[in-house]
């Protein structure tokens, strides 16, 4: 057993205990923190498949962003975790039968067709004109079949996390009643005549013909 | 004893069959609902990688990348949704949820 094997059942192993953790743990903000866990076993999981892009994109995106909006979330939120808890365990043996079902059938199928497929053996380092070795990028290689190959399904992932923006924003805002703020697209909207209304007013007052003293001795005033 | 194809396929089945667990136990939590989709896209995603590596074509990380961007964004509205609805229920269980019911 050399030591990647060894690496991969102790990866393997804590994946599996945080997978468990997270889906059993009584408070949410520790399902989190095991789900973080998870998802740092599985990063380096893959680096043993030498899918370092991949890898490092799970940890800054899953670990770095996602884990820490769930986190969020959870401490935002007032969990009544004795309501939701109720009968949690009512359900896990037909749990526990339709799991272990899935993962029986699927690793003896696995284990079945896809044991003798061993690691595909290191090729033969190509030389450039020099006659030194090219190293291989996973990442290079990976960011070339990205901006040819699938240039469009690039640009649709782009639209889809744009979409995902605009959709959580609209979502989550609300007009408070108890903070007045002031609406800007009305302010930009505005034009002086809305604001200012000029209005003709006669400069002298006729006389009001019944009263001609009162109006004599008030143009006499003025 | 070397690794095999079969080894990470395992895994990932294990890590699937436990998120399905998962979704039957925690059926009235809805953020570790949510937790549980997340391990089941990571177990798929861990197959995908294992299959690129063992055949030696890249297109099956190309997919992953794809994979994880559409988790992300479901993960964000997700939660969105879930806050909203905190927001009007002053609950997160998902028996509360029965409005629509004729």
């Amino acid at each position: 057993m050399d030591a990647k094997t060894g690496f991969f059942y102790l990866f393997s192993v804590v994946l599996l205990f945080a997978a468990f953790r997270v889906i059993t743990a009584r408070n949410p903000v520790h399902a989190v923190l095991y789900l973080i866990l998870a998802f740092s076993q599985a990063a380096a999981v893959w680096l043993l498949l030498k899918a370092e892009f991949l890898a490092i994109a799970l940890v800054l995106v899953y670990l770095g962003a996602v884990m820490v909006l769930f986190l969020f979330v959870v401490m935002m939120l007032d969990i009544h975790i004795d309501s939701v808890r109720k009968g949690f365990w009512k359900h896990f043996p037909l749990a526990a039968t339709v799991g272990a079902l899935i993962a029986l059938e699927m690793a003896a199928v696995l284990m079945g067709g896809f044991r003798g497929m061993e690691e595909p053996k290191a090729l033969a380092p190509v030389l450039d004109a020099a006659g030194q070795a090219i190293q291989h990028s996973n990442t290079k290689s990976l960011g070339k079949l990205l901006y040819t190959e699938y240039l469009y399904p690039v640009e649709i992932a782009a639209v889809i996390l744009l979409v995902a923006m605009i959709a959580a924003i609209a979502l989550t805002l609300r007009q408070r009643k108890d903070s007045k703020a002031i609406n800007p697209s009305a302010q930009i909207r505005v034009r002086a005549a809305d604001r200012l209304a000029v209005v003709k007013v006669a400069a002298t007052q006729k006389p009001l013909p019944d009263e001609p003293a009162a109006a004599a001795a008030e143009e006499k005033k003025a | 004893m070397t690794l095999t194809l079969g080894h990470f396929l395992s895994l990932g089945a294990m890590l699937f069959a436990l998120s399905v667990i998962g979704i039957f136990l925690n059926r009235k939590n809805l953020i570790v609902l949510l937790m549980a989709i997340e391990l089941m896209l990571l177990a798929v995603n861990m197959n995908f990688v294992a299959f690129s590596y063992y055949l030696g074509d890249m297109h099956g990380q190309v997919f992953v990348f794809f994979i994880l961007t559409v988790a992300a964004a479901e993960s964000a509205i997700g939660l969105a949704i879930l806050v909203l609805l905190f927001r009007n229920k002053t609950s997160i269980n998902a028996e509360d949820l029965n409005t629509l019911k004729g």
